[in-house]
């Protein structure tokens, strides 16, 4: 009797949890036939089924998102920026553990502390300097990216850093290492693990960003974001094309997932929880 | 690595380069600005606390602190509450644990903007037709008022973000002994009794970074806000966030807006201190 009532339990666990699943999918559902509709089919019902599945919403969102120059934007602008993250942060995060004196304990804190201020707060002062040193470009936003990025990054690697050993540079310096080659061969392949979480939390952030693209690049060289907010505008009342429009701004997001759902979940799970 | 080694500096330079000329100058420099007519280039009048005088008495940007903390306070509530109750579900060992973990989680990875887009759709075209459909009044005309407009952002919040915090508690959750389990239930514990004596103070260090993780995004919010209603109707479904955005660039009222910023930050600032403080306070004391 035991046994059933446990069993009962567990069965209707599963059926709440692939319900409220439903739930969550159903976002994606509704932007998926309906990207697939004409404006008087959408106009005429949303829950439906297409009544064929013909890409030409695509095809117009495709080109009027100038998707690929779009994608390779996003992709330069992330990928250089979470790379330069990962390179000084952990070298930062090495220096700093490395070196017990009060002046790196107060240098550490300044970074955390550094997270407490929200972007609105340092934005304007921070459009008006780059824009007169004329650095609102790609090239300033991955700068910014790496002054926004790197306190919770030096923070993770800091806390890294106790895992590994001081043996590693003592032995390393003995055989004549100088610390680039030290912190280069030995340390940086050590923090493999938590530079894998790094990067996907820095990419997650900075993939999405809209507001400081906005504000620094022009639409010749938008990523996907921004790019999208511009295609909404144009088409605002035409959900068919808007919606095919926001399926493949989402594609690539959902292909990375496909293939990395267990480093990412794992990932943001340890930039959280530290 | 000394203070004086050379390479503790040059392994530090590159961040503090970064830091420094990205957040630590403008935050002081905006500070300084706040108190003049400064437009984004020069400054030249020094206005004392005019600017913050002035921003307390402006109904709009009172109104979107005010909604700020109504959402920041709903919000955090239910995403704690669904995020810990699908940990709850995924970390009960049922055969679609890892798929309806992926599933939970997906929303997190898209950006806010675009996510906003989508449920500007389902709020209006798919909620209309059902209710239209179903002939139930309260769901047509979504986002068309400033109370729809709110419970907009907050489902789309919640929607978006409950399986991060999900995360969370399962890697907390996922910690608890078996057997201090499988001791309580032998001693006789129902399965409430458990939650609330061993399960529940297990997972309140979970609590601590949730809340301050839920309750500083609450706060920080801008793209979904600006997709999913722009603020409207008549900039009633505005957050502070969106508001400082507004006076800067598009009203061009540089330093009225740093003052407002700094208010922001002062806000966010003391919330997350006291949240921090008194959390760990209270683990303490368990």
């Amino acid at each position: 009797m035991k046994m059933n009532a446990e069993k009962r339990n567990k069965l209707s666990l599963e059926v709440i949890g692939l319900l409220l699943g439903l739930i969550w999918l159903a976002p994606f559902y509704l932007m998926i036939v309906n990207a697939f509709k004409t404006k008087r089919q959408i106009f005429s019902g949303v829950l439906g089924l297409p009544e064929s599945f013909i890409f030409d919403n695509f095809v117009q969102a495709f080109i009027d998102l100038e998707f690929l120059k779009s994608l390779f934007n996003s992709v330069l602008i992330t990928g250089l920026s979470v790379a330069v993250i990962i390179l000084f942060s952990s070298m930062a995060g090495y220096a700093l553990a490395r070196n017990k004196s009060k002046l790196s304990g107060i240098i550490f804190f300044v970074f955390v502390a550094a997270m407490l201020i929200p972007f609105q707060s340092v934005m304007i002062p921070l459009v008006s300097i780059f824009g007169q040193a004329e650095m609102l470009n790609a090239g300033g936003l991955v700068f910014m990216y790496l002054g926004f990025g790197c306190s919770l990054s030096i923070f993770l690697y800091h806390g890294a850093m106790t895992g590994v050993s001081k043996s590693m540079d003592e032995a390393a310096i003995i055989d004549g290492a100088n610390r680039f080659q030290l912190f280069w061969y030995i340390i940086f392949p050590l923090l493999k693990p938590i530079s894998v979480t790094v990067g996907i939390l820095n990419t997650i952030w900075i993939w999405n960003d809209y507001l400081l693209p906005s504000l620094v690049l022009s639409e010749s060289n938008a990523t996907i974001p921004l790019k999208m907010f511009y295609f909404f505008g144009q088409y605002t009342k035409q959900w068919h094309l808007a919606l095919a429009g926001l399926t493949i701004a989402i594609l690539p997001v959902i292909i990375g997932y496909f293939f990395a759902q267990k480093q990412i979940i794992n990932g943001v799970s340890e930039g959280a929880v530290k | 690595m000394q203070n004086k080694s050379l390479s503790f500096w040059l392994f530090l330079t590159p961040v503090i380069l970064g830091l420094g000329v990205v957040v630590v100058i403008p935050f002081l420099y905006g500070f300084i600005y706040s108190f003049t007519n400064w437009d984004g280039l020069t400054a030249t009048k020094f206005l004392g606390l005019q600017n913050y005088i002035e921003l307390f008495q402006e109904e709009e940007f009172m109104t979107s602190i005010w909604f700020t903390v109504k959402f920041a306070v709903v919000s955090v509530i239910l995403l704690n509450v669904f995020g810990l109750g699908l940990a709850l579900i995924v970390t009960r060992q049922i055969k679609s644990n890892n798929l309806l973990r992926t599933v939970f989680f997906m929303p997190n990875l898209i950006g806010g903007l675009i996510l906003g887009f989508i449920w500007q759709f389902i709020f209006v075209s798919v909620f209309g037709d059902v209710g239209n459909l179903l002939g139930i009044e309260g769901l047509t005309g979504w986002l068309s008022t400033a109370e729809t407009g709110f419970w907009g952002l907050v489902i789309l919040t919640a929607w978006q973000m409950a399986g991060y915090i999900m995360i969370i508690y399962i890697a907390y959750l996922e910690n608890i002994p078996k057997d201090l389990i499988e001791a309580a239930k032998i001693d006789g514990a129902n399965g409430l009794q458990r939650f609330k004596n061993i399960t529940f103070p297990l997972v309140a260090p979970a609590f601590t970074i949730s809340m301050f993780l839920t309750l500083s995004m609450a706060f920080k919010i801008y793209d979904q806000n600006l997709s999913l209603t722009n603020g409207g109707p008549a900039n009633k479904t505005q957050m502070v966030a969106m508001e400082i955005v507004r006076t800067a660039f598009t009203e061009n009222e540089m330093a009225y807006a740093q003052a407002k910023a700094v208010i922001f930050f002062l806000i966010v600032a003391v919330v997350a201190l006291t949240q921090v403080y008194y959390n760990k306070k209270r683990e303490v004391e368990m």
